[in-house]
């Protein structure tokens, strides 16, 4: 069973999107901050990390450039999913090496549990 | 540090885009203006003074009032519009923070909802789905708006997202079309296109184009219906778009037609400004936000281009836009 990481601060959003990709047969693990989520991508190492981009204690771009940087976590595909759409911000994440980046409110939910299963 | 503020406040170009307002209406420039008026009169107030006045204390007294009296009305009226200037800019921040922060939990509802329709947090009934569809309609409706009040606070900030590449207009419209071919079909509509074959490619932002196409689009089938409808023989009755695009000159000239309700006539000059709704529509429709015009114009004239109609009520309207094939930054 594959395992998506979930780095999400509104655990409103955590649960939809948790149990909508559980449904389809991921397991999942989930951080409220940007440390928790660098921990547990350490200890779990998932097959997929979603990421938000603001997130308490260390946010999305730290979190994704760190977990570039070490060996462990390097390979792990990351979907960066926000509501921030400035140029420059998807411009830096793709850059750090993000494999996709969503906007919430451009996707529906299904679009989103599409773009995970594309890519794990 | 201080310095490079001081040096700041007197780079009048970058203030003027931070305030939103031409440079020419920026305080410190017209403070200058002033300060070279101020100037001027008091040296012509001196030659005149020497003239008529023997006693040159009296001249000196006279060119220090006048002179202060007129700083003191240019810093007033400066300052004045700074202040406007300012509130500008509050508003225009206010209007991005509160969408931004209207973003989250709206996604949360959105999703949330179309996690419950698709039923896999259980069965739902009849009669539930249909007031389920009632909020999700709803919720779609705010994200709408609240994207749109963000374009619209962006293009006030002078600060748009444009990405300036190489793109195929049939190739956008292609896209476009596929998008909304099943919502005209569903809206009865007679769809036809008339293109001109191998146009040049455009430089602009192909997805702020698509924006304003869809906007347009979606107007002219949203608005296709007839008042009075059944007194109206049922040929006439028969709701019609037309896309018609061709190469004129160094520019592409599109043009969206439709036979719908039109635009009042006592309404068309307001047509592209913010939150405007023509009366004959607030009748029919509580959809739609004001916003999709104000926000097509400001695209196509970031993209060098023009954007107009012409419309008769009752009868139809023709939305049509020109862009150059080539931005002409590029070419600078």
């Amino acid at each position: 069973m594959k395992t998506i990481l979930l780095i999400e601060d509104e655990s409103a959003l955590q649960k939809t999107i948790g149990e909508a990709l559980s449904q389809e047969g991921f397991s999942i693990v989930s951080a409220l901050d940007g440390e928790a989520g660098l921990r547990l991508a350490q200890d779990k190492r998932p097959d997929v990390i979603l990421l938000d981009l603001i997130l308490p204690k260390a946010n999305g771009f730290e979190v994704l450039k760190s977990l570039k940087e070490h060996e462990g976590t390097k390979n792990i595909p990351v979907v960066v999913l926000t509501n921030l759409e400035g140029m420059e911000d998807i411009q830096k994440a793709l850059d750090l090496g993000a494999v996709a980046y969503l906007v919430k409110s451009n996707y529906t939910l299904q679009e989103v549990v599409e773009k995970v299963k594309q890519v794990s | 540090m201080a310095i490079r503020e001081i040096v700041a406040e007197f780079n009048i170009v970058a203030q003027a885009r931070k305030y939103g307002i031409p440079w020419w209406q920026h305080p410190q420039f017209l403070f200058f203006v002033l300060g070279s008026v101020i100037a001027f009169s008091s040296i012509l107030s001196y030659a005149l003074g020497r003239q008529y006045i023997d006693d040159p204390h009296v001249i000196a007294l006279l060119i220090i009032v006048f002179t202060g009296i007129s700083l003191a009305v240019a810093f007033l009226i400066t300052k004045s519009f700074e202040r406007l200037a300012q509130a500008a800019r509050i508003k225009s921040e206010f209007v991005s923070i509160v969408s931004h922060q209207l973003r989250s939990p709206l996604s949360n509802l959105v999703w949330g909802l179309e996690f419950l329709m698709s039923g896999r947090a259980g069965k739902i009934e009849g009669a539930q789905l249909e007031y389920f569809q009632i909020l999700k309609e709803n919720s779609s409706r705010m994200q709408e708006l609240v994207n749109d009040l963000l374009v619209v606070s962006r293009i006030d900030e002078g600060n748009l997202p444009w990405e300036q590449k190489e793109f195929s207009f049939e190739g956008l419209l292609n896209t476009i079309l596929k998008e909304y071919e099943p919502y005209m079909k569903a809206s009865n509509i007679q769809f036809q296109m008339q293109g001109q074959q191998n146009l040049p490619k455009i430089m602009g932002d192909s997805s702020q184009l698509h924006h304003v196409i869809s906007n347009l689009l979606e107007n002219a089938v949203r608005y296709s219906w007839k008042e009075h409808a059944n007194s109206v023989p049922a040929k006439e009755r028969e709701s019609r778009i037309q896309i018609r695009y061709q190469k004129k000159g160094k520019n592409l000239f599109c043009e969206i037609i439709d036979n719908g309700v039109g635009i009042p006539k006592e309404d068309q000059r307001y047509i592209f400004s913010k939150f405007f709704r023509s009366s004959n529509v607030l009748r029919h429709e509580t959809q739609g936000s004001g916003l999709g015009l104000y926000i097509a114009k400001s695209i196509i004239e970031r993209g060098k281009g023009s954007i107009g109609f012409r419309s008769k009520e009752h009868v139809g309207s023709t939305f049509w836009f020109i862009l150059p094939f080539q931005h002409s930054n590029n070419l600078t």
